[in-house]
């Protein structure tokens, strides 16, 4: 440094951006304070807007399902599998026809019922019920489920989703309201459940699903 | 007169003295851009966004009548193609809008890959665009649940079964989704809010800062077979060459876009036209489920996949190869910024594009006419061929009933009609030995199922023996080589006595 240099030729100057540039100016702190409380704003903003946004996924599954009537039990004829619709118990005004959901009600005999749901355990598409090869068929991808909603063929990797279902005053209940996926299976009874008090039939053979051999399964 | 343009060139001026835009706007149209590069093969990305914003105009002019409700979105959308004048052209205009523009950027896509038009200063203009490309993709499927129909429905079903394999997460994701337990009215203001605000913004900001990258960076020179890209060397060479053989882009490159925008603009109007707008199929009612759910033709290979990828490999092919894919493509010119451009000295990458695009291409085919899919009414409508019933004794013939009724023809094919997921029955007979039939019928395997339960013996019985009949000409019947032996060993005996 050169002793010589006059050394008031830079104070003037200095004095005002050297506080700015070391960034503690009154304005400089105010800004940063500005940009704090907008920062706790936006953070106390967001708590509402995620709680929102994010609601659907939180809710309880218990509040989503209900016991849903599908009319009396006899309507259904034994050793048949019929489509029949419900209302979702949780709609919107606006829903129109998509609140309404069938399902296929397979009555095995007396009051021994099977529920399954209409969509495909593969990709959700409408599965349909051929009552001559007893069969349900997918036409999206072709999965292919036996009578007693177990897996035939095809893509899917399990058997249909099976409704959970009881028999109330001779009414035929299911507890439904959650469309079935790999992820939110309805009612994970094990098959042809038996109804409790219910006057014990003992299905003949030939209703009885026959056991398959594991190497036709694959 | 000359007072008028003197009256219009003041007007100009207040404007321009208050918003300072036209200097701007005018300096970047007349930025001058390597003579090599007024080419056709550099007028999908100008077209891409001229696509863009029809897609804008006619989907603000639809929003005029759609209504976003569950309950009567699709009214709205049968009122806008029968009642609203030209109400059916505007949504043809949007939907071939729609399926020009994933064309023209795919084709962009791989103009810009082939061309190395990725590589160094270009990394960051290509990362968006394939961000770009994904939200066109997103555009494309969002757009097809607001046309809510059947398809629309069971597509979101589809969606929604796909989104519930992810692990750990599926269940919320699908809540989330589906903004409620099933697919109904908040389903699909979910996906108005994407298709009219989320996705459309972002792509319109995107497409933004893409631009601003060409301008900034200048396009892509034409590239030289042997012109090496290096960071050290690349943006002084661009510069050299631009101010040698450089060219104002309007008008002297510009003309061109132009031309090819026009065109394409034009082939939206006469597919709009002449095919007109896309569905909507059957109402969204779920409990019609006489229906064949598909996706749109830019989902169709997808659909196709699925059909086809084993069970146990399914969920985890479906979250694991878009992820590498996307990334393989976003990470694609930070791995490779420097180098060779020219495509004749990138084998592997002409390769690429030629193996993606054909298998793109098999895929969207097969997904046309769904060889995996049962034809669910073909036991009702295919007749069997006159001529396989010709000469047959009457348990065969009896065997041709049971394979009517028992819906054998969804599945296989008599006379080439039916359902093309097993295999034609013609010619059974010289493929299969009675025994491997029955076999089959009753146990099912490979992709069929078991039909024991369904058929009663004289059912089976009636109906092997029709398949019996089902010969090829001048070839031989199927025999069981053990089985005649074992006759003949039973028969050796009994002529000995």
């Amino acid at each position: 440094m050169d002793p010589n240099q006059p050394i008031a030729q830079e104070q003037p100057v200095d004095e005002a951006t050297r506080i700015r540039q070391a960034g503690h100016s009154r304005r400089a702190f105010l800004f940063k304070l500005s940009l704090a409380l907008n920062g706790i704003v936006g953070a106390v903003m967001a708590v509402p807007i995620i709680g929102y946004l994010f609601g659907p996924a939180t809710g309880k599954k218990s509040a989503e399902e209900s016991w849903i009537d599908l009319g009396s039990f006899a309507d259904f004829p034994e050793g048949e599998t019929r489509l029949a619709t419900f209302r979702n118990p949780i709609t919107t005004a606006w829903d129109g026809q998509t609140g309404d959901i069938p399902c296929w009600v397979r009555r095995v005999s007396g009051t021994t019922f099977q529920v399954f749901a209409i969509n495909c355990a593969h990709l959700g598409c409408p599965v349909r019920w051929f009552a001559e090869s007893k069969l349900f068929l997918c036409p999206c991808h072709g999965g292919a489920y036996y009578q007693d909603g177990s897996r035939a063929s095809g893509p899917p990797e399990r058997g249909l989703f099976e409704y959970e279902h009881k028999i109330a005053a001779d009414k035929l209940l299911i507890s439904a309201g959650k469309m079935p996926t790999l992820a939110a299976k309805c009612g994970s009874k094990p098959q042809l459940t038996q109804i409790a008090n219910a006057t014990p039939v003992q299905p003949s053979t030939e209703e009885m699903p026959e056991p398959r051999c594991e190497s036709c399964q694959s | 007169m000359p007072k008028l343009k003197q009256a219009g060139i003041h007007l100009y001026q207040w404007f321009e003295d208050r918003l300072g835009l036209g200097k701007p706007a005018i300096e970047a149209a007349e930025h001058e851009v390597p003579e090599n590069t007024a080419s056709w093969w550099y007028v999908f990305g100008s077209a891409a966004t001229v696509l863009l914003m029809l897609q804008v105009v006619t989907g603000i002019l639809l929003g005029l009548v759609y209504s976003p409700s569950a309950g009567q979105a699709w009214a709205s959308l049968e009122f806008l193609d029968h009642t609203v004048r030209l109400g059916w052209f505007l949504r043809a205009l949007h939907g071939w809008g729609s399926d020009f523009m994933i064309a023209i950027v795919l084709i962009h896509l791989a103009q810009v890959f082939l061309f190395g038009a990725y590589k160094y200063p270009r990394e960051l203009t290509w990362i968006v665009g394939v961000l770009m490309l994904l939200l066109t993709l997103g555009m494309a499927f969002t757009g097809q649940v607001l046309r809510f129909d059947q398809d629309s429905y069971w597509g979101l079903g589809i969606g929604a079964s796909i989104v519930s394999r992810v692990p750990w997460i599926g269940g919320p994701l699908v809540d989330l989704m589906l903004g409620g337990p099933i697919i109904a009215g908040p389903t699909l203001t979910r996906f108005f809010a994407l298709h009219v605000f989320i996705i459309p913004g972002l792509l319109l900001a995107f497409t933004c800062i893409h631009l601003w990258m060409v301008l900034r960076l200048g396009i892509n020179d034409w590239p030289m077979p042997g012109r090496l890209v290096s960071k050290q060397t690349y943006t002084h060479d661009y510069h050299k060459l631009t101010k040698e053989t450089g060219i104002p882009f309007i008008p002297d490159a510009a003309w061109k876009d132009a031309i090819f925008a026009a065109a394409i603009l034009f082939a939206v109007m006469a597919c709009a036209l002449y095919f007109g707008p896309f569905g909507p199929s059957g109402q969204p009612d779920p409990t019609l489920i006489q229906t064949a759910p598909k996706p749109d033709f830019a989902f169709l290979w997808i659909y196709a996949v699925l059909a086809y990828l084993p069970p146990s490999l399914e969920t985890p092919v479906m979250f694991i190869a878009p992820v590498v894919g996307i990334a393989a493509m976003l990470l694609l010119p930070l791995l490779s910024p420097e180098g060779e451009k020219h495509w004749s000295r990138r084998p592997i990458a002409v390769l690429m594009v030629a193996v993606i695009a054909v298998t793109l291409g098999v895929f969207t085919h097969l997904g046309t006419y769904t060889p995996w899919s049962p034809i669910m009414d073909a036991w009702t409508s295919d007749p069997i061929p006159p001529a396989y019933l010709h000469d047959r004794t009457p348990l065969e013939r009896e065997g041709a009933l049971v394979l009517q009724n028992k819906q054998c023809r969804n599945c296989h094919s008599v006379g080439g009609a039916g359902g093309l997921r097993g295999p034609a029955l013609d010619g059974i007979a010289t493929r299969m030995t009675e025994d491997q039939i029955i076999r089959q019928v009753l146990q099912g395997g490979g992709n069929m199922p078991a039909y024991g339960n369904a058929l009663s013996p004289s059912e089976t019985t009636a109906l092997v023996h029709f398949l019996g009949t089902l010969h090829v000409e001048n070839e031989r019947d199927a025999i069981d080589a053990s089985r005649k032996l074992a006759e003949s060993d039973h028969a050796a005996p009994t002529s000995a006595h």
